[in-house]
Order: C-alpha cells, then sequence, then structure tokens
C-alpha cells in the first residue's frame, strides 16, 4: 500500500514543501528512509517506531520505504516524524484518511507519541496556503505562531492519539488564538531615563532613530555607550503590523519567538569574535546570522575595531541592500536585513584616547586601530558621536527623559518621512537625488557650500549632511531646512578624514 | 637655476653608505665616540675599517667599481637627482658642519634648494607618539611658518614630523630628510604623504635609492635636519628621545632652539620643558619663530578670526577649558546637546576649532578680535 503526506523542510528562514510516500509491501521487515534525509529525519525510524506502538497502533512488520521528494533537496531536522507517522498509519491500513494529500503535517514525535515542537512554524503555515493545503497540522505549541497566517486551516495536535478522532471528525478542535503581534507595554525593556546627562548622545540616538541613521560612539570603556545602544530599539518606531509579521517569520525560523516577541524591536549584539558567516548568515544548511536575526532592528556592535575585518567587509552589500544572499552549492538564498546598524568603539586600543597622558599606545597600534573606524564599512556610518566619561554630578543627577517622550518624536518624524518618501522609507535611504531635492534654506545651503568649498568635501559627504539636516528639520518640524539645523547635522556627521 | 649636479666621488661615498647599513648597525651604539654622526665624520677608508675590518677591501672595492652609467640610471630610474658639496647648489648651511653628508640625494623640485638661506629654514621636530595637542601644534606651526614664506624642515616620521608637514604641504614649502632613500617611503603609512611632498615639495637623504632604514641612519638624517634649519623646534618629546638628539645638534652648529611649551604634568612636554628651563626660545605660535629668527615685528602673521557673538564665545571658552566632546561642552555650560552641536559646527566652520577622527575637537591658532 502506498500513501502521501505533505510535510516542509526549513531551509533558511522559508519552508521548502516536501513530499512524505510511503510504501510498505511484503518482505523482510525492515524501515528504510530515502531522499537526502540528514541525520535528524534518519533518526525518525526510531522515534516513529516507538510513537507507534506506545499510542495503541501496530508498527507493521513488514519492508516500509520512505522517499521524501523532491529527492535532490537535502532535508533537515525532526519536523517529519509526524507526517512520516500519519502516513505510515495510512499506507498500513490503520487509519482510513482520504483526506491525508490535503492537508500539511509537521512536527516532531516524542517516543509516548505527543508532539514536540518546530522550528519555523509561521513560514510553513504560510507555505502550507501557497501550496493549496487546506489545514496544516502541528504541535500544540506551535499552534497560536502558525495561526498568525491568514487563509488556511490550523490544527494543533498534542498527540498521534488524536489522529484517529480527528479523521473521523469526533475531535474537531477550535482554531488556536494567534499570537499577540503589537507589543504590548512592557516594562521589562530598557528605558532611556538610564541615561544620565549626556545631553548630546540622546540626541545622536534620537537623530539616528528618527531618520534609521547609522551611528557610531566613540568613547572611553564604562561612558555609557553599550548602554545608550540598548535603549535605542525603545524609540523606535513601533512595528508596523506587515513589518512585526517579518520580524515573527524570522525569529520563528530561529526558536526564539518567544524572546523576538516581549521586546519590541530586534536588539542584536554579537561579541566581537563572531565570524563572518555568524554575521551575514552561512554554514551548511545556511542559517541566518545576525543582520537577519537584527532585521527591522538594530545591530549592535560593540568594540568595532576589534571585529574581524572580514567579517565587516561582509556587512557592506548587506548594509546597501537590505538583503544578504548566501550562496551555496545547494543553491542560492536571500535572507532579509533591514538593520540599523550602531557600533561602539574605545578612541585607541587601551581606552583613554591619546588627549590622556596616561595612555600607554604606540602610535602605530592607535593607527592600526583607527583605520577600521575609516575603512570600508565606516564609509555606511552616517553619524558620529563623541562620549565621554558622564561626570559624577551627572550620574547622581536625576534619571534623563523616558523613552516614551522621544519615541513621540521620532514617531512624528518618521511619519512626515513616510509622508514625503514613501510608505515605511526613511531619510537614510533617500537616494542622491532625493537627498539634493531637500528643501533647504539659503542660510543652510551658504554654510553647506561653505564646508564644501573647505574642507574639499566629497559628493558622498555633501548628501550624507543633506539626509542628516532632512532628519533634524523632521525633528523639528519644519518644512525647510534650516541654518540651526544644518549646522547641528554638520557637527553630527562622520568625519572622512582625521 | 643651474641644473644639480653630483661629482663621482661623493655620489660613491651615499652608494658605501648604504652597503655599510648592516655593518654600522652593529658599531653605532649611541655612546660617546660611536654615535652615527660622529662615524659619518670619518672619510671612507677609515669608516669602512671601524665598522666592517673583515671586509673592507672588498667593500670599497665593489663600490669603486660601480660603473658610472650605473650610477645614473639607478638614480634616473627612481626620478631622483643628486647635488653634492662641490655643487652651488648644496645648501650653504651644511657646510657649517663637519659631519654633512658629501651628496644630497633627492626626489621632487630642487629649486627649494636653490638659494636657501638659513635663517629661512625652520625645522620642526617631535616625538612620533605625539599627543593631539601636540599634532596640531605641529600642524599649525607648519602651516603658518609655511605660508610666512619659511621652509619647514622635518623627518616624515610618525606624530609631530608628519603634522608639520602636512600643516605646510598646503600652505607653501617644505623639504622631508629620510634615513632612506628618498625614493623609499618610510613609515610606509606616509606614502601618501610622501607622495605629496615629491610632487609639491622636496625629499632629500644622503643614501642611495632603494636603501632601506637603519637604526643608525635615523639619528645620521636628524644631523642634516638640524644643521639646514636657522632654528630648530621641538614640540613634544619624551626626555630621552631622538627629538632631543637633534636639538643637541643643532646647538653644537650654533643654530637657534626654540621649544614649545606643555604641561608640567605630561610626559610627551618634558623633552620641551627642560629645554625652556635651559634658555630655549619659548614657541607658543609660528609669530614667535618668526620673531625670534628674522627679528621682532619683522614679519606679521594674519591671523584673527571673524568675530563671535557671545554664545559662541561661551562655547569657545568651554573648549579652550579643556571639554574636547559635545557632551561636555553642553554640561559645562548648560544648553541642550542639539545647540551645542550646532555652535560646535559653526566655530569648526569658521576656523578656530578642530575635529579629530574620533569626534573630540580641539583649538587651533585661529584668536578672536
Amino acid at each position: 500500500m502506498l500513501a502521501t503526506a505533505r510535510t516542509f523542510t526549513l531551509d533558511g528562514i522559508s519552508a521548502r514543501p516536501v513530499r512524505v510516500e510511503v510504501d510498505v509491501h511484503r518482505g523482510l521487515p525492515n524501515f528504510t528512509i530515502v531522499g537526502l534525509p540528514d541525520t535528524a529525519v534518519r533518526e525518525a525510524r526510531e522515534r516513529v517506531r516507538a510513537a507507534l506502538v506506545n499510542c495503541g497502533f501496530e508498527f507493521p512488520l513488514r519492508r516500509i520505504v520512505v522517499n521524501l521528494a523532491p529527492a535532490s533537496l537535502r532535508k533537515a531536522g525532526p519536523g517529519m516524524d509526524l507526517a512520516i507517522a500519519a502516513a505510515l498509519l495510512s499506507a498500513s491500513g490503520q487509519l482510513e484518511w482520504e483526506g491525508l494529500a490535503r492537508v500539511a503535517l509537521v512536527g516532531e514525535l516524542a517516543l509516548d507519541g505527543s508532539t514536540r515542537s518546530v522550528q519555523g512554524a509561521l513560514a510553513m503555515a504560510e507555505s502550507a496556503r501557497e501550496e493549496g493545503a487546506a489545514a496544516i497540522l502541528l504541535p500544540a505549541e506551535n499552534g497560536p505562531e502558525a495561526a498568525l497566517a491568514d487563509g488556511i486551516g490550523v490544527v494543533a495536535v498534542d498527540s498521534l492519539e488524536r489522529l484517529p478522532a480527528l479523521v473521523t471528525g469526533e475531535w474537531d478542535p477550535p482554531r488556536p488564538r494567534p499570537l499577540p503581534l503589537e507589543r504590548e507595554a512592557v516594562s521589562t525593556a530598557p528605558d532611556l531615563a538610564d541615561l544620565r546627562g549626556q545631553p548630546h548622545l540622546r540626541h545622536a540616538l534620537e537623530v539616528a532613530a528618527a531618520g534609521g541613521h547609522s551611528l557610531l560612539m566613540i568613547g572611553p570603556p564604562g561612558a555609557g555607550k553599550s548602554l545608550a545602544a540598548s535603549r535605542l530599539p525603545s524609540i523606535l518606531a513601533p512595528l508596523a503590523p506587515a513589518e512585526a509579521l517579518e520580524v515573527a517569520r524570522v525569529a520563528s525560523a530561529c526558536g526564539r519567538l518567544e524572546s523576538a516577541l516581549t521586546g519590541g524591536r530586534p536588539f542584536r549584539a554579537p561579541h566581537h569574535t563572531i565570524s563572518a558567516a555568524g554575521l551575514i548568515g552561512g554554514g551548511t544548511p545556511p542559517r541566518p546570522g545576525e543582520v537577519t536575526l537584527a532585521h527591522r532592528g538594530v545591530l549592535f556592535l560593540d568594540e568595532l575595531c576589534e571585529f574581524r575585518r572580514d567579517a565587516l567587509e561582509a556587512l557592506r552589500a548587506p548594509l546597501e541592500a537590505g538583503e544578504v544572499s548566501i550562496a551555496r552549492a545547494g543553491g542560492q538564498r536571500s535572507l532579509p536585513c533591514r538593520f540599523m546598524l550602531v557600533a561602539a568603539a574605545n578612541p585607541c586600543p587601551c581606552g583613554r584616547g591619546d588627549a590622556d597622558p596616561d595612555c600607554t599606545c604606540a602610535p602605530y597600534d592607535v593607527q592600526r586601530y583607527q583605520s577600521k573606524l575609516s575603512g570600508a564599512l565606516a564609509d555606511r556610518i552616517d553619524i558620529l558621536a563623541a562620549v565621554r566619561q558622564p561626570s559624577p554630578a551627572e550620574i547622581g543627577g536625576p534619571p534623563g527623559e523616558s523613552s516614551a517622550a522621544a519615541q513621540d518624536r521620532v514617531c512624528a518624524a518618521r511619519e512626515r518621512q513616510e509622508r514625503r518618501l514613501g510608505e515605511g522609507r526613511c531619510n537614510a535611504e533617500m537616494t542622491p537625488a532625493e537627498a539634493r531635492a531637500c528643501p533647504l534654506g539659503a542660510e543652510a545651503a551658504a554654510l553647506l557650500a561653505d564646508l564644501y568649498a573647505r574642507q574639499r568635501l566629497s559628493g558622498r559627504a555633501h548628501d550624507r549632511a543633506l539626509r542628516l539636516a532632512q532628519t533634524l528639520a523632521d525633528l523639528a518640524q519644519v518644512a525647510e531646512i534650516g541654518e540651526e539645523q544644518m549646522a547641528q547635522a554638520l557637527q553630527l556627521r562622520r568625519r572622512d578624514n582625521g | 637655476m643651474a641644473e644639480p649636479r653630483a661629482c663621482l666621488e661623493c655620489l660613491r661615498r651615499s652608494w658605501l653608505l648604504a652597503a655599510l647599513g648592516p655593518y654600522v648597525e652593529k658599531v653605532a651604539t649611541g655612546e660617546v665616540g660611536s654615535r652615527s654622526p660622529e662615524l659619518l665624520r670619518l672619510s671612507n677608508e677609515d669608516l669602512v675599517e671601524v665598522a666592517a675590518p673583515k671586509v673592507a677591501q672588498q667593500l670599497l672595492a665593489r663600490v669603486a667599481a660601480l660603473p658610472e652609467e650605473k650610477i645614473y640610471e639607478e638614480l634616473a630610474l627612481a626620478k631622483c637627482w643628486a647635488c653634492c658639496c662641490h655643487d652651488e647648489l648644496y645648501p650653504t648651511s651644511l657646510r657649517d658642519a663637519a659631519d654633512a653628508p658629501w651628496a644630497l640625494i633627492g626626489r621632487g623640485s630642487p629649486e627649494l634648494l636653490d638659494g636657501l638661506e638659513t635663517f629661512e629654514v625652520v625645522t620642526i621636530v617631535g616625538a612620533r607618539r605625539a599627543t593631539s595637542y601636540g599634532r596640531e601644534i605641529a600642524r599649525e606651526l607648519g602651516r603658518e611658518l609655511a605660508a610666512a614664506g619659511m621652509t619647514v624642515v622635518s623627518g616624515l616620521a610618525f606624530g609631530i614630523d608628519g603634522c608639520a608637514h602636512r600643516g605646510a604641504i598646503d600652505a607653501g614649502r617644505t623639504i622631508a630628510v629620510l634615513g632612506c632613500g628618498p625614493d623609499v617611503a618610510y613609515p610606509a603609512s606616509h606614502r601618501s604623504l610622501w607622495r605629496r611632498i615629491c610632487e609639491s615639495g622636496l625629499v632629500i637623504s644622503e643614501f642611495p635609492p632603494g636603501a632601506r632604514p637603519w637604526r643608525w641612519t635615523f639619528p645620521a638624517r636628524n644631523r642634516i635636519m638640524a644643521a639646514l634649519g636657522g632654528m630648530t623646534v621641538v614640540v613634544e618629546a619624551a626626555t630621552r628621545s631622538g627629538s632631543l638628539i637633534t636639538m643637541d645638534l643643532a646647538a653644537d652648529l650654533g643654530r637657534d632652539l626654540g621649544a614649545v611649551p606643555g604641561p608640567v604634568t605630561s610626559r610627551a612636554s618634558a623633552g620641551p620643558n627642560a629645554l625652556l628651563a635651559a634658555g630655549a626660545h619659548v614657541i607658543r605660535d609660528a609669530q614667535d619663530v618668526l620673531d625670534a629668527m628674522l627679528g621682532p615685528g619683522c614679519r606679521k602673521l594674519e591671523r584673527s578670526g571673524p568675530s563671535l557673538d557671545s554664545d559662541l564665545e561661551a562655547v569657545l571658552a568651554a573648549v579652550e577649558a579643556g571639554e574636547a566632546t559635545c557632551d561636555g561642552v553642553a554640561a559645562a555650560i548648560g544648553i541642550s546637546g542639539a545647540s551645542a552641536a550646532a555652535a560646535l559646527a559653526r566655530l569648526e566652520l569658521l576656523g578656530y576649532l578642530r575635529c579629530s577622527a574620533v569626534g573630540s575637537y580641539s583649538r587651533t591658532a585661529l584668536t578672536g578680535d
């Protein structure tokens, strides 16, 4: 007897459809899985065998061949257990299920037949809808997340034992309640009020958040760079529903949906020893890297100068394109990575800065250290904030303004940008033509022209100053870039040379 | 102007020095009597005998056998020229020194040597490991002295040297004296600066093209710098440093010495402060150098900035008081971060402030009216 079921394997963050064909016929008792399974898939044999027996089914002592089609696609992970078990029950005549080919099944089986959650349930539910499946059966824990996908039935199954009742219609579970995507008022998210004093740093954070500009903070250790960066998500505009779904899809594929949904926008701070593959994604099968995990959020590179050069170089293209494409022998995948880059660095290897007489760094070391600040990645950084050690009076002083107030200003500035540039776009993404079309007051234009002439500014630096000034004008809610905004932009911009 | 010329005898001396590089490295210890300037006073035969007694005759014979065409071909290939002490282009100031190089190999414009008067040349020396204060002063000194028509001599090293050249190359004439062949950009990271000086200034050395630097070639090059300048100014130097050796050499030649004062707590300013205590000229800015060399008031610098309103004055005062960051300025005078940022940007544009690559502000030499 032959039976077919549908399931999915996770590839990057998208789900690839897999057809499970089970053939049970006479011969020496044997159980074989073919079709490029990885070790976790091959071990499904033991889990399925035990689960069937422990749920009161019979494990057929016949020759069983499981084929996973398409045979050329490499299958990974334990999520195919449920589909194999269901197809086996159907093929051995223990379960009369005519509609088996019309539903998708995903889930790992425990030895007692209960289901265990899988990664990427949301992407699988969406993929099942596109494949024309009527419903998707998945573990109970994945139900709420899969229910985020509209237009497909979602059945949360807690055990293999439920299948007969489900097929006969005796058990008709309700659709699980979808996970709440809108961020509730979460008190655990760190608040900007923790940043005391440091008005310029606050201002730089706000401008970066308002225009989506990338930010580099330079200052001695302990001055509050990491603290400031971790507060940045709390002043960013809340995720739009479509954006939240994108974030959920990535988080679901990486099995960290819970933490992603409670913290608002993603905030990723990889350690500086990370490899290029860890940062932009890679491996076989390709796994999303930190840039993808930071999609629609903040990627914070602390100790920028300590990162490996190849890792930083690899960041350039994803930063420009908003997506990262990983080419491996098995094919090419595109993963989304529209993130905001925030970096922090010490002024020199010892961290004190060369103005401090106690700095013990050799000039060559300082030069080599700072060369990473002027490399190709630094070219993509818009704002430079010099951070200083806060004075005791500031540290002991009253807490700063809370995130909520700053977030209101940021949201208002974002709204102005979207009205001008279109849905979901921000000033940092303006093309050179758009940047040069920004309404510029006469005095502001004179200021920029003066700098352009004096410092032999590059065209790129010129446009960067305009983008920053436009964000400052949006924050100030003025229609035209004034002298004040232009002067602030010229101060905030990252310098091309020292 | 006459073409630079060098006689074969003097050129062979340069090639001999290059061949002696590793041998002199072993015998030049820095002790009195075996410092490299003292060794370079010796004749060819004596020098070879001291440095490389075992291979003395072979080395002498090898250099003597160098064909004339090959020497000129090497010079031409490296886009270099040479002038020796028998040529009228050879700077008169170098003739004062007993240990003067026999020949100068140059790359760049030989016109800079034409009619070069000692009182028009300022040598700027200082630590490679300089603070941002020292670098700023060196750059301003270089720029203003070059703008005032002086020729700025330095050694292309990290720190003070590089800044002095950078300041001068934009505004006027500068000469880099190297301890390696003039076609060798050393340190390598100063290659672009070296190239700019080759194009619009002058690079000289007593070593032939392609010669690598040795430890002993730096004191040797210092003696040329000391002899070239009518005044030698040290910007920053620790108490025991090569820059102070240059100052000693300059003092031995009877040149004027200048030192830029610094905080008494700063190790980087210990050298210049000690020299000031010993009676060197106090150099606060380029005007002090001009007054000391040419006589008070003989040449005036033009450098008062546009007038400032009271807000900008307050910000400027905060930076002068030592606040290097925008946050520091905002906290010091109690204004918002945004308005401090705008004020700093304006002051930078007006030329009162400079911003470093890591975003810290420092004061330029521009004064308000």
